[in-house]
């Protein structure tokens, strides 16, 4: 609280509270122990008071108001809970179930909605006076990513502030008025004819099923029973610090043990771990900013881990493909090494190889998809699968999460160093490739290895680091409109920075679109938080000190940048038609 | 034959992007003159509507999600983005001219244009459809074409009022 912040002194329900002046009655109730219902509020969008749930009394005033968009006023006194204001939240609730197909059975979202939570409190289920009236929409299910089963919706309009205002990629709108009021795409089109990046925040803050992660988890299955098949699985640095809160755990809590076990037991043949290809990717990323810093490239270099930060360059600002770092991401990379570098270790055929991975990010799935991305020959990575899907199969498997002994990884894909767990939040990639940049360039050991001026939630972060004489500047963005005001800069020619690292989601990959319903900012700070701590606790903290990735290279690929890296571990991009 | 949603008539396809982009620079590019680009380009265009891929053109040249030009379009039901006659002819339907006897009105439309109300004439030149109070009630029932307003209509008159369109084309 800022000292010069006045408080305010109210009664809520009888009981006196003071709270600091702009906070709404919503967040004065629980104060005193009283969760006011909402549906169209989420703690990280801004207010929007459309759906009317929350409205309360207030003594000597006609009309109820919202709490979540009323702040608090000095005297007030406020009534959550009368009969009137009962009827009310019933009222509001009763016409969006008579609009709602109520088929919770099967929906995806059965037992993780807001929408049936709310009913199940309020005592309306099977009570609705109303004739229902459920409009039947087509499904949007062929994008590989993302599904929107706008039946379903409820009009609250998270996902369009989302979309438009924090992730300013602007496919999913209001459109029409009153009666026809709708949530839907420019011209009513499929996701995949929009400028939709797939980064599937629009997932995460859906109150219900309309938005929901395309569904790969029969895949797995499918491959896992099929005995000529050998089944490998990767797992995504954030995975670890997200799927213990679908199992009850703290948010935040690094349960890496628990799931390689889970992962085992669910049957894969091996479990490896895409910090491991994170730290090659520093490797070949590291290597690439040298030579761009070092031979006039093209500079500021952007980093391209995260897939829906590439789809949006690539559909947006196309002109500024050439600052991309030429890097696959992490998974891919891991996906043309495990159908080469492995199957050659292991002496398998390829052709029998399933390359599954676990990622907080239903981009990803798109990436994975993408026709380039098959350098091994095959398709590099064959199934990916978000938080939330592993979770559902951990609970289809009957694996209780918690009781499970703490495994280890397999080797050779499995061994990791600190900069590669940390690649999970904003700010880890920039920092994993300054442990490395810097002793590659200055041939010193760099002692102190926290580059904590690049970690946080803050939207744009950035630093100046001494490689030996030579100043470099970097900075750190995540979420998309903070990209684009990044790239407008860069493109006015008023950034001065060497080192750009983006990521799509709001705080990184912790906050990702494939990471388990409930996400808020809140939760990011504490996986923020298990990654780093994982990190400190660890022995080799720099990539370039990782035994298994240094044999790797030894043994096959040969050096970073190398003729067989950059076949295999490097990409390039394609300009996006905008509409 | 009617003009069915989403099927092209003759007159959009004269109106091209070159007409848009005249239309977008007349009002400087500027995000805020949204609304007066849209209206220009319903009015021009032939077909009293905004098809999708001029507002593609609109959303590029004055750098705004597609979306929200959607948004903008489906909000005012002035707009179309489905193709109608070069001329709306609109009969109030509010109280006033209802009780006015406006269903006739519409009938002697009807039978003079050989349209149902919602449907556009096969020679794409006349919608016929209903509107809000256009403030005429003392005329009432009234129809309005373009800008124009008439009252005390007869069968007569709305053949006189009808030719006098088709004579302009």
């Amino acid at each position: 609280m800022q000292p010069d912040c006045k408080n305010i002194n109210l009664i809520i329900d009888g009981v006196p509270v003071s709270v600091p002046e702009g906070t709404t009655i919503l967040d004065a109730a629980k104060k005193v122990g009283v969760k006011i219902p909402t549906l169209c509020h989420h703690p990280d969008l801004k207010v929007r008071a459309t759906c009317r749930i929350c409205v309360v009394e207030i003594k000597g005033q006609r009309k109820y108001k919202t709490a979540c968009s009323t702040e608090v006023w000095e005297g007030a006194e406020v009534i959550t809970n009368s009969p009137g204001v009962q009827q009310a939240r019933k009222m509001v609730l009763e016409l969006i179930l008579a609009e709602h197909p109520q088929a919770c059975l099967g929906c995806l979202r059965n037992t993780k909605c807001e929408l049936q939570a709310l009913t199940a409190e309020m005592g309306v289920a099977n009570k609705n006076r109303l004739k229902k009236t459920v409009k039947v929409l087509p499904l949007d299910d062929c994008n590989g990513a993302i599904v929107r089963d706008a039946s379903k919706c409820i009009q609250c309009g998270r996902c369009t502030e989302m979309c438009q205002e924090v992730q300013t990629v602007g496919a999913i709108t209001t459109a029409n008025r009153s009666m026809s009021y709708d949530v839907t795409t420019a011209f009513g089109k499929k996701l995949r004819e929009t400028t939709c990046v797939y980064c599937g925040q629009c997932t995460t803050v859906c109150p219900v099923g309309a938005l929901y992660e395309h569904d790969d988890t029969e895949k797995v299955w499918a491959a896992l029973a099929d005995p000529n098949k050998h089944v490998i699985v990767q797992t995504a640095p954030s995975v670890r610090v997200a799927i213990g809160d679908e199992f009850g755990l703290p948010a935040g809590t690094f349960s890496e043990g628990h799931m390689v076990a889970a992962l085992r037991r669910i049957g894969f043949d091996k479990v490896f771990d895409t910090n491991w290809s994170a730290d090659v990717t520093i490797m070949e990323e590291g290597h690439e900013l040298i030579h761009r810093l070092t031979n006039r490239g093209v500079l500021p270099m952007i980093t391209s881990c995260s897939p829906g930060w590439i789809k949006f360059i690539e559909t947006f600002y196309p002109d500024m493909l050439p600052h991309l770092s030429t890097a696959k991401s992490p998974q891919q990379m891991f996906g043309a090494l495990v159908k080469t570098f492995y199957a050659e270790k292991a002496g398998i055929d390829p052709a029998n190889i399933v390359s599954v991975s676990v990622m907080p990010c239903t981009a990803k799935k798109i990436e994975a998809a993408r026709p380039e991305m098959n350098d091994s020959g095959y398709r590099d990575v064959d199934i990916v699968i978000t938080t939330r899907e592993f979770a559902r199969m951990i609970r289809r498997k009957g694996l209780d999460f918690c009781a499970l002994p703490e495994e280890h990884f397999d080797d050779p894909m499995g061994v990791a160093s600190g900069a590669g767990v940390i690649f999970g939040t904003s700010g880890g990639v920039m920092e994993a490739a300054l442990r490395t940049v810097y002793e590659v360039v200055t041939k010193k050991e760099l002692h102190a290895l926290d580059f904590k001026a690049v970690r946080g939630q803050q939207g744009m972060k950035t630093a100046e680091v001494d490689l030996d004489g030579t100043p470099v500047k970097v900075v750190v963005v995540n979420g998309l409109k903070n990209a684009r005001k990044i790239l407008n800069e860069i493109r006015e020619g008023k950034a001065d920075y060497q080192f750009v690292e983006v990521m799509c989601c709001p705080g990184g990959c912790v906050g990702g679109g494939g990471q388990p319903v409930g996400t808020v900012r809140k939760t990011k700070a504490s996986r923020m938080e298990g990654l780093y701590t994982a990190d400190h606790k660890m022995n080799i903290r720099q990539s370039h000190k990782n035994p298994a990735v240094i044999s790797m290279y030894k043994d096959f690929l040969g050096e970073p940048l190398g003729e067989k890296a950059h076949h295999l571990l490097h990409t390039h991009y394609t300009p996006r038609e905008q509409q | 034959m009617t003009v069915q949603p989403g099927q092209c008539n003759c007159a959009a396809e004269s109106f091209t992007e070159r007409d848009v982009v005249a239309i977008v620079e007349k009002y400087g590019r500027e995000q805020d003159q949204l609304l007066a680009m849209l209206l220009d380009i319903q009015e021009a265009s032939g077909s009293s509507c905004v098809l999708r891929e001029w507002a593609a053109i609109v959303a590029r040249e004055i750098g705004l999600p597609l979306s929200k030009v959607f948004e903008v379009l489906t909000f005012y039901s002035m707009f179309s983005t489905e193709p109608r006659g070069r001329y709306l002819v609109e009969i109030c339907k509010s109280a006033p001219c209802k009780m006015c006897k406006s269903d006739e009105v519409v009938a002697m439309f009807e039978k003079e244009l050989g349209i149902k109300l919602g449907k556009t004439t096969p020679d794409k030149l006349f919608t016929l459809m209903h509107t809000s109070c256009v403030g005429a009630c003392d005329i009432g029932p009234v129809a309005k074409i373009g800008e124009d307003v008439y009252g005390d209509l007869t069968p007569e008159k709305v053949s006189e009022i009808v030719n006098s369109y088709r004579e302009k084309n």
